[in-house]
C-alpha cells in the first residue's frame, strides 16, 4: 500500500465486505478441511505421539541427527537454483509467446506443456537416451572425436536435477507470465520508448514492474514444485542427493519412523508457509489495476529483423530444451534398440510395441487396452478440472475483491499448503481419517480426483487471482452504478476479462491430473488404471517388449496431453478475446 | 465361467450352478481334506455376492481365469486393493489395523515380516493347505502368515558383453571385487529399493555381519555404480538395454522374463545369473488374514486358494516368482531358462528386523560417503 495512488482503486475492505462474500469460502473451506486439514492433523498427531520420548520426540530426533538439517539446506538450494534457471529459460519464451503473432504458436504452447505430465521414470529414460553415457550426444561426441569414454557425465548430479526441473516446470512460467503479459497494453512500454527510454530501460522500468505479480506467482509455484520434488531427485539425483520429500518417504515407508517423518513434514510445511506468506505480502504490494487488452490487440507480427531473430532464437531454444527429450522418447517407441545384439535380427523401425499394447497374452486380470487407460485418465482429468474450477473460482474471486480482509490474509497462504505436503503423509492421513461411513473413502475411486484437486486448486487460485486483481474496480463500480446485480457484474465484467486465465487454470488442472502418479497409484482401483500407472507397470518388469510398450504408452500420453492442451486453447469462455 | 472348471472342481461348480442356491454351499472344498466352514444363514432371497478384499502391492498380477475360478466356486467376488509398494502397503495396514482395509494382506516379504508380526496384524488360521508348502520355507509356528511365493535376488550379467570382450562372466560375489570387474557392476540402494536391500542381505549372509562392509569397500574401490531404483539400474545402466554396466542386481527370474517379453522373439536369454555358493538372497512373500476381517470364511478360503496348485501355477507367468507348492508345475520358459540357486544366503527375519536400520546406515557410510 505504500505506492502512491494505490489506495484510491482498492475496493472497500474487511469492514464493509458483505457477509455474502464470505460465503464464497464455504465450498473451498469445507473441501480443504475435510480432505486436507483433517487428515493431516490426524496423521501428524498420531505420528508424533508414537514417539517413546513424547510428542516432541520427533523434533528432538530431528535436531540431534546429523544429516537432517543438511537435507533441508540442500532442498532449499536446489529448489532456488531450479526456479532461477526456469525463469531464465521461461521469461524470454513468455515474451515471445505474448508479443508476437506467428504460425504454430498454439502448437508450441501445447508442446511446451507436455513435459509437465510425464512420469519421472520416463523423463529419466528420455534424459538417458539423450545425455546418458550411451546417449545420443555422448555417442556422437565419441564418434566425432574418437574418444574411448563418454565425455559428458550428468547422471546422479545436481545438474541432472536442475535440467529435469527446468524441463518439467518451464511451462508454468510460459503460461502464467506469458498469458498475463499478452494482456498488458503494449502502449505503456511504447510510451516510455517514445519518451526516449531504451528498449531495455522501458522493459526494466515499465514492463517488469507491471509483470511482477505474474512472475512472483510463477516463481512461487515453480519453487514449491521443486521444493517437494520426489521422483526427479530419486531417479536422476541418485543416492547421494536427498531432499526433505525423499527423506520423509524414506523415514515413513522404509524405516517406519513416523515421529521423525512427521517432524520433517512439519518443517517442510513451515517452509512452504513462510514462502507463501512472503509471496502474498509481495503480491499485495506489487499488483495494481490495469486495463487489460485482448491478446488480439497486443500481439503483433515479428517484422523487424531483430525481432524475428529474437523470436526464432527463443523458440529454437525452447524446442531444444523442452521437446528434444520428447522426440528421443517417441523415437524409442518405434525403434528396436535392445538387446543390442539381437537388433540385427529384425527391422530397426517397428510398430510392434503399439500393437502389443492391445494384447493380453497372460490373460491378466488387470489388463486394460490403451484406449481404456486413456479414457480413465481423461475421466479423472475432466473431474479434476471441474472440481478445481468450482472451488478455485470463488476463492480467487474473494481474494481479489477483498484484498484487505483479515480472513483473506489468513486464508491465502493456507491454500498453498497442499503443494508443500508429502504425498505419502497425506496418503496415510486418508487411511486413518476417512475411514468411517459415509466418508469411508479409503479405497474409493473418488479419492483420485479429490487428491488431484488438492494439487490443482492452488494453481487455479494462483492463475486467477492476478488477473482478477488487475481489473479496474471502476469497471465494476460503473456496472454496479448502472444497475447491474453482482451476478451480472461477474458474468459481464469479470468473466470476460479473466476468461483467458480460466483457461490457463483449466489447462493446469488438466495436466496435473493427467500426469499425477503418486496419489493415483495409492488409491486407484487396479481394474481402472490411468496411463501413468500402466507405464510403471510395464517398466517394473524385465524384457524389451515391456520397455518398448512403456515408451509407446508414454508417446500416447504425450499425444493425449498435447491434444488436450490444443482443445483447451481453442475453447472460448464468455467471449474471451472479444473485449 | 464353467469353461474354467477343472475335473477336480466339476462337482462343486455343477452343484453351485445347477441348483441356483441362495447361498454358497460346499464352498470351501477345493481340497478334499478341508472341512466346510460356510456359516451364513440361508435366506429367502438371493443375496448379492459377498466380497473378499485382498490388500496387496503394486506388482501383484493374476490371470482373470484363475480369479474367476475362485469366484465361481465360492460364489463370492474378490476385490484387490493395491496399496503402493510393499513397504507402503504394510505401513497402511498397520495404521488401519483397528478398522482394516481388507480381509487378507498379501505381499509382505521376509525383510518386512517381523514388522508385520510385531504389530500384531494377523490372526492365526490352521490352514489344511499348510502341508502343501514346500520344505525350507519358514512357516510361522502360530500359523498367522503363510509363504506364498519366492524370488531370488542375484547378480545378472550380459552374456554378449563378456563374449564380445573375451572375458569370463562372474561366478561368485568375490569375482566382482577383482580388478577384472572394475567399472562393470550396477546395484540398487538398499535404503530405497527392495532388490537393493535383498542384495545387501545376500552379502551379509555370505560374508557375515562383520565382513560384509569390507566386501562393499572393495566394490567401491572397483567403482560400483549405485542407483536408487531397479528400473534405472536395469533399463538405463545395464548394457542389455543400452547402458554401460554388464552386471546388475536383479532376479533369478529375469532371464526367463527377457525371453517371454522379447521383441523380436529370441530362443535363449541374453542374460545369465550368478547362483553359486550362497550369492543370492531369497525373498519370500507371505499372506495372512487381517485381524478384524468381516469375512473370515472367505479370507480363509482365499488363503487356501493361494496355496492351491491352480493359483500357484498361475503366479510364475504373471509375477515372475516361484511357487512354494512343490506340486505346482512351472511354465516352459521357467523350466528352460530359470536358474534356482542350490543354497541362498541366510539371514533370519528376526535378525533383519533387529539390524536392518543399522546395516543400511553402515552401508550408506561405506558406499555413499
Amino acid at each position: 500500500m505504500s505506492l502512491p495512488g494505490q489506495g484510491i482503486h482498492r475496493p472497500p475492505s474487511a469492514a464493509s465486505a458483505p457477509w455474502t462474500r464470505r460465503l464464497l469460502w464455504l465450498a473451498p473451506l469445507v473441501f480443504l478441511g475435510l480432505f486436507y486439514f483433517y487428515p493431516m492433523v490426524r496423521i501428524l498427531g498420531l505420528s508424533l505421539n508414537r514417539s517413546p520420548q513424547g510428542p516432541l520426540g520427533g523434533f528432538v530426533n530431528l535436531f540431534t541427527s546429523p544429516g537432517e538439517l543438511g537435507i533441508l539446506g540442500f532442498t532449499v538450494w536446489q529448489a532456488a537454483l531450479s526456479t532461477l534457471l526456469t525463469l531464465v529459460i521461461g521469461l524470454p519464451g513468455a515474451y515471445v509467446l505474448a508479443r508476437y503473432r506467428f504460425r504454430g504458436k498454439a502448437l508450441l504452447r501445447a508442446l511446451t506443456g507436455i513435459p509437465f505430465v510425464l512420469p519421472t521414470l520416463v523423463v529419466a529414460a528420455a534424459f538417458n537416451a539423450l545425455l546418458g553415457p550411451s546417449g545420443w550426444i555422448n555417442s556422437a561426441l565419441m564418434a566425432a572425436f574418437h574418444l574411448s569414454a563418454p565425455p559428458l557425465s550428468v547422471t546422479h548430479s545436481l545438474a541432472a536435477i536442475l535440467a529435469a526441473h527446468v524441463f518439467y516446470n518451464t511451462t508454468i512460467v510460459l503460461r502464467m507470465v506469458g498469458d498475463f503479459w499478452s494482456h498488458l497494453d503494449p502502449r505503456l512500454t511504447d510510451a516510455a520508448r517514445v519518451l526516449g527510454a531504451s528498449r531495455w530501460r522501458a522493459l526494466r522500468e515499465v514492463g517488469l514492474p507491471l509483470l511482477l505479480p505474474a512472475i512472483a506467482t510463477a516463481s512461487l509455484l515453480v519453487f514449491l514444485f521443486d521444493f517437494t520434488s520426489f521422483g526427479v531427485i530419486l531417479v536422476l539425483g541418485g543416492p547421494r542427493l536427498t531432499t526433505l520429500e525423499v527423506e520423509i518417504y524414506n523415514q515413513t515407508v522404509n524405516l517406519f519412523n513416523l515421529p521423525l517423518a512427521a517432524a520433517l513434514g512439519i518443517v517442510q510445511l513451515a517452509a512452504t508457509l513462510a514462502m507463501t506468506v512472503a509471496y502474498t505480502r509481495l503480491a499485495a504490494r506489487v499488483s495494481r489495476p490495469l486495463s487489460l487488452k485482448a491478446q488480439r490487440v497486443t500481439e503483433r507480427p515479428a517484422t523487424s529483423r531483430r525481432s524475428r531473430l529474437a523470436a526464432v532464437a527463443v523458440t529454437g531454444l525452447l524446442l531444444l530444451v523442452l521437446t528434444s527429450p520428447l522426440v528421443a522418447l517417441a523415437g524409442r517407441s518405434f525403434a528396436r534398440l535392445g538387446p543390442q545384439r539381437q537388433a540385427a535380427a529384425g527391422p530397426l523401425l517397428t510398430l510392434d510395441y503399439y500393437r502389443h499394447l492391445n494384447e493380453n497374452p497372460q490373460g491378466s486380470l488387470f489388463y486394460v487396452p490403451p484406449t481404456e487407460a486413456i479414457w480413465n485418465s481423461l475421466t479423472y482429468a475432466g473431474a479434476t478440472v471441474m472440481l478445481a474450477l468450482a472451488l478455485g473460482l470463488p476463492a480467487a474471486w474473494s481474494l481479489a475483491y477483498d484484498t484487505g480482509s483479515r480472513l483473506n490474509r489468513w486464508l491465502d497462504p493456507l491454500l498453498m499448503l497442499p503443494l508443500g505436503t508429502s504425498a505419502v503423509t497425506l496418503g496415510f492421513g486418508f487411511i486413518i481419517a476417512l475411514d468411517t461411513p459415509p466418508l469411508d473413502l479409503r479405497a474409493s475411486p473418488l479419492l483420485v480426483p479429490i487428491g488431484h484437486t488438492l494439487v490443482a486448486f492452488p494453481f487455479v487460485v494462483r492463475s486467477l487471482t492476478p488477473a482478477l486483481r488487475s481489473i479496474q474496480p471502476r469497471l465494476r463500480q460503473a456496472a454496479a452504478m448502472l444497475g447491474a446485480s453482482p451476478r451480472q457484474v461477474l458474468r459481464h465484467i469479470d468473466l470476460p476479462l479473466v476468461g483467458r486465465a480460466v483457461l490457463v487454470a483449466a489447462a493446469f488442472a488438466f495436466s496435473i491430473s493427467l500426469g499425477e502418479f503418486g496419489a493415483t497409484s495409492l488409491i486407484a482401483r487396479p481394474e481402472h488404471p490411468t496411463v501413468p500407472i500402466l507405464i510403471y507397470r510395464f517398466l517394473s518388469r524385465p524384457g524389451t517388449l515391456n520397455y518398448g510398450q512403456a515408451m509407446a504408452l508414454s508417446t500416447l500420453l504425450m499425444l493425449v496431453t498435447g491434444g488436450g492442451m490444443l482443445a483447451i486453447e481453442r475453447m472460448r469462455i464468455a467471449d474471451v478475446g472479444e473485449f | 465361467m464353467r469353461r474354467f472348471a477343472v475335473p477336480m472342481l466339476a462337482a462343486i461348480v455343477i452343484s453351485a450352478c445347477g441348483g441356483l442356491p441362495a447361498k454358497p454351499t460346499a464352498a470351501t472344498t477345493l481340497s478334499a481334506t478341508q472341512p466346510a466352514t460356510q456359516t451364513s444363514a440361508p435366506g429367502p432371497t438371493p443375496l448379492p455376492p459377498r466380497v473378499v478384499t485382498v490388500m496387496t502391492h503394486d506388482s501383484f498380477e493374476a490371470s482373470s481365469s484363475v480369479v474367476a475360478l475362485f469366484k465361481s466356486v465360492f460364489l463370492a467376488d474378490v476385490r484387490f486393493y493395491k496399496a503402493g509398494d510393499a513397504g507402503t502397503m504394510l505401513n497402511k495396514a498397520i495404521l488401519a489395523k483397528d478398522n482394516p482395509l481388507a480381509d487378507v494382506l498379501y505381499g509382505v516379504d521376509n525383510t518386512f515380516l517381523s514388522r508385520a508380526l510385531s504389530e500384531d496384524l494377523f490372526m492365526p488360521y490352521d490352514s489344511p493347505m499348510l502341508s502343501s508348502i514346500g520344505k525350507g520355507f519358514e512357516v510361522d509356528p502360530q500359523h498367522r502368515v503363510f509363504p506364498i511365493d519366492y524370488g531370488d535376488v542375484c547378480l545378472n550379467y550380459d552374456k554378449g558383453y563378456f563374449q564380445d570382450h573375451s572375458l569370463q562372466p562372474p561366478t561368485s560375489l568375490e569375482d566382482l571385487a577383482q580388478p577384472a570387474f572394475k567399472d562393470l557392476l550396477v546395484v540398487e540402494n538398499p535404503a530405497t529399493s527392495s532388490p537393493g536391500l535383498a542384495f545387501l542381505l545376500a552379502t551379509i549372509g555370505h560374508f557375515g555381519p562383520d565382513q560384509y562392509l569390507d566386501y562393499w569397500q572393495s566394490l567401491v574401490d572397483n567403482n560400483v555404480l549405485v542407483d536408487n531404483d531397479w528400473e534405472t539400474a536395469y533399463y538405463s545402466d545395464f548394457t542389455i538395454h543400452g547402458g554401460q554396466r554388464p552386471v546388475v542386481v536383479s532376479y533369478a527370474s529375469s532371464p526367463p522374463a527377457e525371453v517371454a517379453f522379447a521383441d523380436p522373439p529370441i530362443s535363449e536369454p541374453p542374460t545369465g545369473v550368478v547362483t553359486g555358493n550362497t550369492s543370492c538372497f531369497r525373498q519370500i512373500e507371505y499372506a495372512g488374514i487381517l485381524k478384524g476381517t468381516r469375512h473370515l470364511d472367505l479370507a480363509q478360503a482365499w488363503i487356501d486358494f493361494m496355496l492351491n496348485v491352480k493359483f500357484q501355477e498361475d503366479m510364475p507367468q504373471n509375477m515372475f516368482v516361484f511357487p512354494v507348492n512343490p506340486n505346482a508345475k512351472l511354465p516352459q520358459v521357467f523350466t528352460d531358462f530359470a536358474s534356482v540357486p542350490q543354497h541362498t544366503a541366510q539371514v533370519s527375519p528376526d535378525a533383519i528386523a533387529q539390524n536392518r536400520d543399522a546395516w543400511i546406515r553402515a552401508w550408506t557410510q561405506t558406499v555413499l560417503r
